[in-house]
């Protein structure tokens, strides 16, 4: 099997250079099956592996094959080689799983763009690149995918170039990223380095495994916190996230696949990937959790204001991705992987219905102008309901297990903190506020928007509902996975991950004994001993106010329409605030990007211009002067010059005469 | 007889030939008068080899005589097509009118 | 390999002399002739040079392909040539790059046709002489030859400021040839002080022991003359001035060979001769490396012309390309050699580039463009792949270079590794940025809404661009197969070196002197 792993990155790629290289000259529906059946049958290759994985002893399911030599240069040696485990497999999964669908549905949002091959070029060079940073067998690779992957949303994120706001955002999107990868690159460096002066000199992660300890507990923290640097940029988390919003000007499907599914959850599955160097740095985790609860709770109150509803789910996602740092954070990357594919399945529907709805409303996308298109585009409005009840963590979907995993985990592991749980609480009830505010707004109420626009709804084809349909099944059955053992379930994909992820962290007597950690210490032993209530009462918490949040919202928006109204009128100069997302946009415009400007405006006046020119210039005009001097002595008269010849030959002659004498 | 005259006054002829050639060249305007001078000057030189090679009984004064007599004929054919270039352009070969190397 | 006795170099570098007399007796009216011809000539020498590539043992350390004939024995001038893992990549380099230059001249140019290809193979004669000559005295004067053509080409075929530009450039350059020519002569005298030999040969020299402080002028006097052609900040005003006035194919070349000089300069000569000055001197030249990364890549975010925006990038990753260099590790030097190739072939391009978007507009202002994608999306294509290259996406050339160079660095030191990483973030701003103001947006201006997309020639030499980025981006052991026994070799010795001087200074005696790992390839064949 190991020999076929290099079919999953293979078969986009080939669809890759296929459509791109057609120039424009073949048909729309060529372009459409060779771009999904890449995909297709990449996902076929993953599925393959997968039950082949099924039927192995847990310790046999690692499949790694080197391909060729890329950088060899003395003690470095990258070789291109894939490495196949459950972490990855499931990744591969949602990614050709969930990119198949999105492809599939582009198919029909797409269908009338004039960059229709181009889209597909771009998006199969995406899953390609996906592919990549998923299945490299080392740190090198993962960075070509991770770039690669960046490079491909902003090549979409751009896509309709001629929209200003569209080429910033994709720019934007590519600088931020870069700024991430600044530390991941020097992560890489340090941790080449670092291990090499141990005398091991590699960046592959099947030697960097076993070779981890050689490393002391400050060198993993510093290399980690670079690591997460990396992600905090992919991931957009505080204070790189600012990119992740403007992203919104692609094509919805490309906000689907790569702004929720699979792209922006690279940071987490890198996390993962390196946990054994993350467990070894607790420091480095406690931030991951803080930076994810904190992301989660501010991203969500942004979520509030905004009309846009491309931006809302963009900020939705943001949190989210904030709640799987708070699982990889606090130790339970499995929590974090299974949260990062239910997510994948329950945001990329939504993102899909959102492009649905913006397909029947002929592009708008501000909700102030929608309402009451739950009976017009009802398949539409079903998927999309269940996904809002999936994200709002409802008991029997998706979301529910993974978010309620993270929370538990986040309150019981040993790397965790109440404080953590109880962010991660609240920004569940508000991410239930705002998903459903937006549900409402949309799909109930009255129609707000013009009769033209009112005249043309209609439901999607039924390409673009199709995959809606399955991606809802998904939302709901995708859960199961992972159903813990309090509800009588065996938390299936924790026991499936374990090989790469290590054993689940109970050990809470294990942890540093910090003033505020002993206090829940003695509770978590009370846990292990006495059974799971803790855990139930805490599952139930989340749920009452994920419900209470739903009843907000309802309250709000669907009741009393008017109290929204009342209520920023009261709170004015907060809702601006809020609704200009804390400006931090402009703050970072006004200080990083003004900044850098006026200083290059600086030392390009006074340095280059004022004293690296001046001096050069300047020398040439001293020349000139001194020659202005010396020219007065050419006057041109032959004779005059003779007359110095003989001049000089007598002084000559005189010296030589006189030189004996004297 | 020749022999007779001490060397000392051949040298002496030729460093008043020599003078006069280069006052000359320093002081006339007519660039024909100039050139006339120059020759003077070299054969004053001339002059002065020639003595110092029979005063040494050596051959090597007489060729560097022949050399400069060769050098002396070349300048001549240069010089004069110099000064009919000049004169074609400037319509005089007074030498105070022709500063074009003026710095 | 009785075929390496055959004198590859001596033929590379007269044969495009041998074109350039012939040309001499062209009918100046056969414009598409003298084109043609001048095509073929320069494919002729790429042909010939490929060779070298088959032939080069890369298992041997040291020179290869080595000729000798002695040229003023009494003064120990000879005429020798020879090269090594660095010099073999960047001779293939100058005939590739001049083959593409041709191509690219071929609507651009229209006066003076005759004399611009003449001055064309006259440059690429004097580029592989200064790459292949081991004796100072010869390298010298090739070094000096390329000043002339370059400045012809610039006065000439130049831009509205031509003149100013020439003459700055060559100014610029002989102050600082003139120096490294007074420390040859001083080094000269020195060896012959020592051994009582008079020899201008390099392989010789290198055995000399310089006493410390004579090794510092020296170097400084090599270095300053180096470090002006490579330009490092702050000697690097010359060439954005340079870069704006020269006609395309000159862009290509200056950037893509004659910078490289500079930095080969360093590696061949300055180095090597005055190692201890060379490792006393990292933290200056890493400083000024780092400066020009960062100082560079905020002048780009400054500029209004494409073409000087290229230019400044140019100093940005010439920076690398010294940093790797004073990295003193594998890794960084390597990086170093391969950046080289890199800047020559994504830098080239991108000049390429702007001379396609320049003979249809006639305009280099960033501003007279926006929206050309519309007009000329395959052109859009080229563009792009090329400006990724540019800031090193990984997968493309540019990626294998920086990212050996700074892992180079930071292995040495951490701070500048860390420092030099900061131009990744900068570089992608400048030229993402500069690529979006012309690139994308609304058409604005009515000209630009009727431009025709790239023609057959302009895609033939984009494509071999292309073709090179992901080549060397994705297989890069093809180049690196023949610097790597080099590479290590050159590291070897000049670190022996080092540390031999600094034994001799501990010790106020004299050590023994470390064997020469930098020694020529004996040719087989007596008789040659």
């Amino acid at each position: 099997m190991a020999d076929y792993i290099w079919l999953i990155p293979f078969f986009p790629a080939v669809g890759f250079l296929i459509n791109g290289l057609s120039c424009n000259k073949t048909s729309k529906t060529f372009v459409s099956w060779v771009a999904c059946g890449a995909l297709f049958f990449s996902f076929l290759v993953s599925a393959a592996i997968f039950v082949n994985f099924l039927q192995l002893p847990a310790e046999g399911r690692i499949f790694e094959k080197d391909v060729f030599d890329w950088i060899v240069s003395g003690e470095l040696a990258v070789r291109m080689g894939f490495k196949i485990d459950a972490l990855s497999v499931i990744m591969c999964l949602v990614v050709t799983g969930v990119g198949f669908l999105i492809h599939v549905y582009s198919v029909g949002y797409m269908h009338d763009d004039p960059g229709f091959t181009r889209y597909f070029t771009y998006l199969n060079l995406f899953v390609f690149m996906m592919l990549l940073l998923v299945t490299g067998n080392n740190l090198l690779l993962m960075f070509v995918g991770w770039e690669g992957v960046g490079l491909c949303s902003y090549l979409l994120i751009g896509f309709w170039y001629e929209k200003d706001s569209a080429s910033n955002a994709g720019k934007k999107a590519f600088i931020v990223n870069r700024i991430g990868d600044f530390g991941f690159l020097l992560g890489i460096f340090l941790l080449f380095v670092s291990l090499g002066t141990q005398g091991v000199w590699t960046l592959k992660f099947s030697e960097i495994q076993p070779n981890a300890h050689l490393l002391s507990v400050p060198l993993a923290t510093a290399i980690t916190m670079l690591f997460f640097v990396g992600a905090v940029g992919k991931s957009a988390q505080i204070p790189l996230y600012v990119w992740l919003p403007d992203a919104m000007e692609g094509p919805t499907p490309v906000s689907s696949l790569i702004h929720a599914a699979t792209m922006v959850t690279a940071g987490v599955y890198m996390i993962a990937r390196l946990n054994f160097l993350y467990s070894m740095a607790p420091d480095t985790l406690f931030v991951v959790a803080l930076i994810g609860a904190l992301t989660a709770i501010f991203a969500a109150s942004i979520g509030f204001a905004q009309y846009d509803i491309k931006k809302v789910l963009a900020y939705s996602t943001i949190s989210q991705l904030g709640y799987m740092f708070v699982g990889v954070g606090v130790g339970a990357y499995a929590a974090g992987i299974f949260h990062l594919m239910t997510h994948a399945f329950f945001k990329g529907l939504l993102f899909l219905g959102a492009g649905s709805v913006m397909h029947a409303m002929s592009g708008e996308l501000d909700m102030r102008n929608m309402g009451g298109l739950r009976k017009k585009i009802p398949i539409t409005y079903w998927t999309f309901f269940i996904a809002c009840l999936a994200i709002a963590g409802i008991p029997g979907l998706s979301g529910f297990f993974s978010k309620d995993e993270i929370l538990w985990k986040a309150f019981s592991s040993p790397h965790g903190h109440p404080g953590i749980w109880l962010l991660g609480t609240v920004a569940a009830g508000m991410t239930a506020f705002y998903m459903f505010r937006l549900l409402f707004r949309t799909f109930f109420g009255e129609c707000r928007a013009s009769d033209e626009v009112k005249h043309h709804i209609h439901e999607s084809p039924k390409i673009m509902t199709v995959p809606l349909i399955i991606l809802a099944a998904l939302s709901i059955a995708g859960g199961y996975l992972g159903v813990p053992h309090i509800l009588g379930g065996g938390n299936r994909i924790e026991r499936f991950l374990e090989p790469v992820l290590g054993p689940p962290q109970h050990a809470v007597a294990t942890r540093d004994m910090s003033i505020t950690a002993s206090a829940w210490a003695s509770v978590g032993a009370e846990e292990a001993a006495g059974g799971g209530s803790l855990e139930l009462i805490l599952m139930a918490t989340s749920v009452l106010i994920g419900l209470f949040g739903i009843y907000l919202a309802y309250l709000f928006y669907v009741k009393n329409p008017e109290l929204p109204k009342r209520f920023t009128e009261r709170f004015r100069s907060l809702y601006r605030v809020v609704n200009h997302k804390y400006y931090v946009d402009e703050f970072y415009e006004a200080i990083f990007v003004r900044g850098l400007l006026k200083v290059g405006g600086g030392l390009m006046r006074v340095v280059d211009d004022g004293m690296i020119e001046g001096s050069v210039n300047g020398t040439g005009s001293l020349m000139k002067r001194m020659g202005g001097i010396i020219r007065l002595i050419e006057t041109g008269y032959v004779q005059a010059y003779a007359f110095g010849i003989i001049v000089g030959a007598i002084f000559v002659a005189g010296y030589l005469i006189m030189k004996p004498i004297m | 007889m020749l022999q007779d005259i001490p060397h000392g006054f051949y040298f002496i002829l030729s460093g008043i030939l020599f003078t006069i050639g280069a006052i000359g060249a320093i002081t006339r305007r007519n660039a024909i008068v100039i050139f006339m001078c120059i020759e003077l000057m070299l054969n004053a030189v001339n002059l002065a080899f020639i003595t110092a090679g029979n005063a040494l009984s050596s051959m090597d004064g007489a060729v560097f005589v022949f050399f400069i007599m060769t050098v002396a004929a070349v300048e001549a054919a240069v010089g004069l097509a110099i000064f009919i270039t000049i004169f074609r352009l400037k319509g005089t070969i007074n030498a105070d009118e022709v500063n074009l190397l003026k710095g | 390999m009785t075929d390496m006795n055959f004198p590859f170099l001596s033929v590379l570098i007269f044969f495009p002399l041998l074109g350039a007399i012939a040309l001499f007796f062209a009918d100046r009216k056969q414009v598409r002739f003298i084109r043609i011809f001048t095509l073929v000539w320069t494919l002729l020498e790429f042909a010939v040079s490929l060779p070298l590539y088959w032939y080069f043992d890369e298992t041997w350390n040291g020179i290869q392909f080595l000729e000798r004939m002695d040229w003023f024995p009494e003064w120990g001038v000879s005429y020798l040539l020879g090269i090594d893992g660095i010099s073999l990549l960047l001779i293939l380099l100058t005939t590739f790059l001049t083959v593409l230059c041709v191509l690219c001249s071929w609507k651009a140019i229209e006066q003076h046709v005759k004399e611009y290809h003449i001055t064309f193979l006259f440059l690429e004669m004097a580029m592989i002489g200064a790459l292949s000559a081991l004796d100072l005295v010869l390298f010298y004067i090739f070094w000096e030859l390329m000043l002339v053509p370059m400045y012809l080409l610039i006065g000439i075929w130049g831009g509205p400021k031509r003149i100013y530009a020439a003459i700055k450039f060559f100014l610029y350059t002989m102050a600082g040839s003139v120096l490294m020519l007074v420390a040859i002569l001083a080094l000269y005298f020195h060896y012959h002080h020592e051994t009582g030999i008079y020899t201008f040969n390099v392989l010789e020299l290198y055995k000399a022991n310089i006493p410390l402080l004579k090794q510092y002028w020296l170097f400084a006097a090599f270095a300053f003359s180096f470090a002006i052609k490579v330009p490092m900040f702050p000697f690097h005003t010359w060439l954005p001035d340079a870069h704006t006035e020269a006609p395309t194919a000159g862009s290509v070349i200056l950037a893509g060979v004659l910078l490289k000089m500079g930095t080969y300069g360093f590696l061949r000569f300055a180095i090597p001769l005055f190692p201890a000055a060379a490792f006393a001197a990292v933290p200056l030249i890493s400083i000024l490396a780092i400066g020009g990364i960062i100082y560079g890549a905020i002048m780009c975010l400054m500029q209004t012309d494409v073409k000087r925006l290229i230019a400044y990038s140019s100093v940005s990753h010439l920076g690398y390309v010294m940093l790797g260099m004073f990295a003193f590790n594998l890794q960084g030097l390597e990086g170093s050699i391969y950046q080289m190739l890199n800047h020559g072939i994504s830098t080239g391009g991108l000049f390429l580039i702007v001379g396609m978007i320049y003979e249809r507009r006639h305009t280099r202002m960033i501003a007279d463009f926006g929206g050309l994608s519309k007009p000329m999306p395959v052109f859009a294509a080229f563009f792009m792949i090329i400006t990724l290259s540019s800031i090193a996406l990984p997968g493309t050339n540019g990626f294998v270079g920086e990212f050996l160079i700074l892992l180079g660095a930071f292995r040495s030191n951490m701070v500048y590794g860390i420092l030099a990483t900061t131009g990744v973030v900068l570089g992608a701003a400048y030229m993402l940025w500069m690529f979006q103001r012309v690139m994308f947006g609304q058409v604005k201006k009515e000209e630009n809404r009727k431009l025709l997309d790239v023609d057959k020639r302009e895609a033939v030499i984009l494509c071999t661009i292309v073709l090179f980025v992901f080549l060397m981006g994705l297989y890069p052991k093809m180049f690196f197969k023949k610097m790597d026994a080099t590479a290590a070799g050159y590291l070897e010795y000049v670190k022996g070196r080092n540390a031999f001087y600094s034994l001799a200074t501990a010790d106020q005696k004299t050590t023994e002197m470390p064997l020469l790992a930098y020694a020529a390839k004996p040719t087989t064949d007596k008789g040659y």
